[in-house]
C-alpha cells in the first residue's frame, strides 16, 4: 500500500508542478551563484544566503548593492523590503496549511513567491500541505545547489560579461514584475514608472541601494484615491499574482 | 567577518518577516491600507531594481550598455509572447551575450 501511495504521489500535480518550477528556479540560482562571487562574495556566503535568506528576489538585491560598493545597511534595508511580501504570503497561507508549533516554524522558512503560487492553487489541506512541502523542497534542493554551481564556476572563470549574464538580474526582476503591469490597472504601472525614475534620479547622489529603498515610497500612490483595484478582483486573490 | 554579520542578520530578519505572516492574526489583512501599501510596494522596488541594475555603471553611477539594454529587450518580447520564466531569463542573457560578441557595448 505505501508503495502505491507513494507512486501516485509522484505522478500528483502537485508533485509535477513543483518538480518544474524547481528547475525554472533553478537556473536563477545558477545566476545568484554567479552574481554573488561576481559582487565578491565568497562561494560559501553565496550558498549561506540561499540556504537561509531563501528568497531570491531579496538576495538579488542585497548581492546588487554589494557589488555597486553601496552600505551594507542600505543592502540589508532592501532585502528586508522585498522579504516583507513573504510576511502577505504567510497570513494567506496560515489558515490553508494550518500548522502549528515547530512545524510552522520549520514551514515559516518555505514562505517564497513559488510555494505560496502552488500551495494556494489546491483545492484541500491536505493537498496544499503536500503541494507545499514538495515545492519547498524540491526548488530549494535546485536553489541552493544550482547556487554552488555557479558560485564555483564563476570562481574559475572570472570575467561572466561575455555570457550575458549582467542582464540575468534585471531580467528576472522583470519576469517577476510583469504579471502585476500585465495585470493590475494603470495605476500600478504608474507606480513602477516613479518607482524607476525617483531610484534613477537619486543614482548619481547617495550611496548604492539607497535609490531602491527611496523608490518604496512610490508605493504611497496606491493609497490615493478609491480603491479601484478591489472593485475588479477579490482582494484575496491578488497575492497570487503580486510575485516579486 | 562585517560582510558575514550582515548576512547573517538579513537572512535571519527575513526568516521573521515569513514566521509573522504565518502566525499573525488573520485580520491584518483585512486592513484595507495596509493591503493597498504592502501590495504595492513590490512593484516600485522591481521596477527600482530594474532600472538601477539595467543602467548600471563601470565606474559612474550610470551608464548605457547597449548589449544588456539589448539583453532586457528580448526578454520583455519573451514576455510579451508568454514565454516560461527560464526562457526570459535564458533569452536575456543569450542575447547580451550574442550582441557583445559581435561586438555592441
Amino acid at each position: 500500500m505505501g508503495r502505491v501511495k507513494s507512486l501516485s504521489l509522484l505522478r500528483s500535480p502537485a508533485v509535477r508542478d513543483s518538480t518544474g518550477i524547481g528547475v525554472a528556479v533553478g537556473a536563477a540560482g545558477l545566476a545568484f551563484g554567479t552574481t554573488a562571487v561576481a559582487a565578491g562574495l565568497s562561494p560559501a556566503q553565496a550558498v549561506f544566503l540561499s540556504l537561509f535568506m531563501f528568497t531570491g528576489a531579496s538576495q538579488f538585491a542585497l548581492v546588487g548593492v554589494v557589488s555597486g560598493g553601496g552600505s551594507l545597511v542600505a543592502g540589508a534595508l532592501g532585502a528586508l523590503l522585498l522579504g516583507a511580501r513573504n510576511t502577505l504570503y504567510g497570513l494567506r497561507l496560515a489558515d490553508l496549511l494550518g500548522w502549528r508549533g515547530a512545524r510552522r516554524a520549520l514551514a515559516a522558512h518555505g514562505v517564497i513567491d513559488e510555494t505560496t503560487a502552488v500551495t494556494l492553487a489546491q483545492p484541500d489541506r491536505a493537498s496544499a500541505r503536500t503541494a507545499f512541502v514538495a515545492t519547498a523542497v524540491v526548488l530549494g534542493g535546485f536553489w541552493v545547489a544550482t547556487t554552488l554551481l555557479g558560485a564555483l564556476a564563476t570562481e574559475r572563470v572570472g570575467d561572466l560579461d561575455a555570457f550575458g549574464l549582467d542582464a540575468v538580474g534585471p531580467a528576472i526582476f522583470l519576469a517577476l514584475l510583469w504579471p502585476r503591469l500585465r495585470g493590475d490597472g494603470g495605476r500600478t504601472r504608474l507606480i513602477a514608472l516613479l518607482g524607476a525614475g525617483t531610484a534613477l534620479a537619486a543614482t548619481p547622489f547617495v550611496p548604492a541601494g539607497v535609490p531602491v529603498l527611496l523608490a518604496a515610497s512610490a508605493a504611497l500612490l496606491a493609497l490615493v484615491g478609491p480603491d479601484r483595484d478591489a472593485g475588479t478582483a477579490p482582494a484575496p486573490a491578488r497575492s497570487e499574482e503580486a510575485l516579486s | 567577518m562585517t560582510l558575514w554579520i550582515a548576512l547573517a542578520a538579513t537572512a535571519a530578519g527575513c526568516y521573521l518577516l515569513k514566521y509573522a505572516g504565518l502566525a499573525a492574526p488573520r485580520r491584518l489583512l483585512d486592513s484595507p491600507w495596509l493591503r493597498r501599501f504592502a501590495t504595492a510596494v513590490p512593484v516600485a522596488l522591481l521596477a527600482a531594481l530594474i532600472a538601477v541594475e539595467a543602467l548600471r555603471g563601470e565606474g559612474q553611477p550610470l551608464s548605457w550598455d547597449t548589449a544588456r539594454m539589448g539583453g532586457l529587450g528580448a526578454a520583455v518580447l519573451a514576455l510579451v509572447l508568454r514565454a516560461p520564466f527560464l526562457v526570459v531569463v535564458v533569452v536575456a542573457a543569450a542575447t547580451t551575450a550574442g550582441l557583445r560578441a559581435l561586438g555592441a557595448g
